[in-house]
């Protein structure tokens, strides 16, 4: 890590974006940190297994994704601050902790540092976990929020804010970075943590031994009343509508009157806007709409953009054979025809240059 | 009139859901009594394992944690380091512990958790029905082995207290039996002693009990009891595995 200059509160300093990852759950008070080595993420238990021995926290690298996941399991219900890391064959295996985690109404964050699949699939970045994220991916009717960076600065940012939104919806937490964000190396402002909420609710549902009270009982097991799992599942259900309408993050750039509008997150949407700009300098219309929570998904504000955008062709780039395009069809199917919602992408540890977002969307601009 | 003996203070239900003859039962009362002997209710974190004991949590009146199947050694580790001042006490099935959880539990072990294990060995998988579990004898006829557990393609019948005792971060192993008087003493003094060692920090402490499944094993509760004395000691020999004070 260099430090480029430290003489204010804030600094700028030069990390991978897995290191800076690391370091924001330092600063947003992450008591426990538990992972399993997988590429390409393997910064963040290295770089944490240095910082949480430095800090007197907790490191512990498990036996494997299944127990680390509910290592975060019972350090949440305990009620600490938790961190799990991993990419996606990892992920994978993790699902199961997910769910009682989500079922047992626990925060947590998760970083999925995306890697082609399926399978073992390659080490390169890739898009294709984002049906899994957004999905659930494990069992049961739940949803988790899902958080996409596309900087090193948004690694840091993003990863202190996972930890308070956790906490204030008791939901977790994905952060879906991938192969080229996590490796990504570039200076950013090392602030201090700044909490989102003035407030957090009281974890007052904490395993801490039943010293003078009730005792605690974190489940996932609903079998009486008869309608037990019914009433706990209208719960969350009510609680992830509350978060739609109080989550939905996205950015904008040039979306205004353009011709075509490209959809992209993460990764991707830095490689085409760099492929934008030089289209916008030959003085052709393009725009970018880049969604930054992709659960909550932005529908209000796509539909806003194809208002703002009307006539305009939509082009979805992924890093995958085509998933969060599914959100976009869903979003404008009454008001943008299906034919002008296009795709282009490719699954399996593919990344998209510059060049070739150009000509694409040269292709369409011609369509 | 005196009172010699009552239900402990800490189990506050006034029945189970543990069927007939269940060993599941006499073991959560010398749990109980191991509680409020050593006054630990109020600073203790149970992990409810999955498989009959799940509900335990309508039993004990403490803090409870129900973990995904098998998975509580890895959920009781965290918990543990989060508050190393506070009582964690693991309670598993044979398959929750020596199936799907083998590596859970073989690495809490390994990494001399100071966590307290009861495990339940009941040579069958008795909430889901009777299934063959790791510790299913040889010949014993399950739904799942219905000619009978054969040594080719299923293998022999895991031993876990021999198993966890190559690992030299555990310290303290033993395989106590609930079929008789002498044998539930005995297992009432081995949970003590299991609790006893994580409060004085000593580590990792396991309790292994033959225990009675006679729905599962679709005999009588009388001939559940035979079949402990008569086959499961044999397989399974009773004593300490590990003491390391
Ligand atoms: C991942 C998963 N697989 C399977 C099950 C189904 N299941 C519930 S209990 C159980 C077996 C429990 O057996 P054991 O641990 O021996 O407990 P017992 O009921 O005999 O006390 C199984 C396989 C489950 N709940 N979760
Ligand atoms: S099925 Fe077996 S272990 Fe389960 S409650 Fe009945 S007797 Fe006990
Ligand atoms: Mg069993």
């Amino acid at each position: 890590m260099a430090e480029l200059n430290t003489d204010s509160h804030d600094k700028r300093v030069l990390m991978k974006g897995n290191e800076a990852v690391g370091e924001a759950a330092i600063k947003a008070g992450c008591l426990c940190y538990f992972a399993y080595p997988i590429t390409p993420q393997t910064e963040t238990p290295e770089y944490l297994a240095r910082r949480m021995e430095e800090e007197n926290r907790i490191f512990l690298q498990a036996e494997s994704e299944i127990a680390a996941i509910n290592m975060v399991f019972g350090a949440s219900a305990a009620g600490a601050r938790v961190m799990t890391s991993s990419s996606s064959p990892g992920i994978s295996l993790k699902q199961e902790g997910i769910s009682y985690i989500a079922g047992g109404e626990l925060p947590c964050v998760i970083i999925n540092v995306v890697r082609g699949g399926p399978g073992l699939g390659n080490i390169e970045a890739s898009q294709a976990d984002y049906f899994q994220s957004t999905r659930g991916g494990g069992h049961g009717d739940y949803r988790c929020i899902v958080l996409a960076p596309n900087s090193v600065q948004e690694c840091y940012d993003m990863v202190m804010n996972a930890f308070d939104i956790s906490d204030f919806y008791r939901v977790p937490v994905i952060i879906q970075s991938d192969g080229i964000i996590g490796q990504l190396v570039e200076p950013f402002n090392m602030h201090p943590y700044k909490p989102m909420y003035e407030k957090l609710p009281p974890k007052d549902w904490a395993l801490t031994g039943c010293l003078g009270r009730k005792p605690n009982v974190v489940r996932t097991l609903f079998l009486n009343p008869p309608n037990g799992l019914e009433m706990h599942n209208r719960k969350l259900n009510d609680r992830y509508n509350k978060i739609k309408t109080e989550l939905r993050w996205s950015d904008e750039f040039n979306c205004d009157k353009a011709d075509i509008i490209v959809i992209a997150y993460g990764a991707t949407s830095r490689i085409a806007k760099s492929a934008i700009k030089k289209h916008n300098n030959n003085g052709i219309k393009v725009g970018l709409f880049r969604p930054k929570t992709l659960w909550p998904w932005p529908d209000v504000e796509l539909v806003e953009v194809a208002r703002k955008n009307k006539g305009a062709k939509f082009l979805v780039i992924e890093m995958s054979t085509g998933q969060m395009i599914e959100d976009v069809q869903l979003t404008l199917m009454d008001i943008v025809p299906k034919k002008d919602i296009l795709f282009y992408g490719m699954g399996g540890g593919w990344n998209p240059t510059p060049d070739q977002i150009y000509e694409e969307i040269s292709r369409v601009i011609k369509k | 009139m005196n009172i010699i003996k009552s239900q402990p203070k800490s189990i506050t239900a006034d029945s189970t859901k543990y069927c007939p003859g269940c060993g599941h039962g006499i073991i959560l009362r010398l749990i109980g009594e191991a509680i409020d002997e050593l006054g630990i209710r109020e600073r203790m974190i149970l992990t409810a394992p999955v498989g009959c004991a799940v509900v335990i949590y309508d039993y004990i009146y403490c803090d409870v944690v129900e973990c995904a199947h098998g998975r509580a050694p890895a959920v009781g580790t965290a918990i543990k380091r989060v508050h190393p001042d506070k009582f964690v006490l693991i309670y598993q099935g044979d398959g929750d512990l020596a199936a799907i959880g083998t590596a859970e539990i073989i690495h809490a072990a390994n990494r001399g958790e100071n966590m307290s294990v009861i495990f339940v060995n009941n040579a069958t998988y008795g909430m889901t029905g009777g299934q063959m579990a790791p510790t299913t004898l040889i010949g014993q006829k399950t739904t799942t082995s219905p000619f009978g557990r054969t040594i080719k393609g299923m293998g022999k019948p895991i031993r876990v207290c021999e198993l966890l005792a190559t690992l030299e971060e555990t310290k303290y192993l033993e395989r106590t039996s609930i079929n008789s008087v002498r044998n539930i003493n005995k297992t009432k003094a081995a949970i003590k002693k299991v609790f006893q060692n994580q409060l004085n920090g000593i580590g990792f402490s396991m309790v292994e009990i033959l225990s009675m499944c006679p729905v599962g094993w679709r005999v009588s509760p009388v001939e559940a009891i035979q079949f402990i004395e008569e086959q499961m000691i044999n397989y399974f020999p009773l004593g300490v595995y590990k003491d390391t004070e």
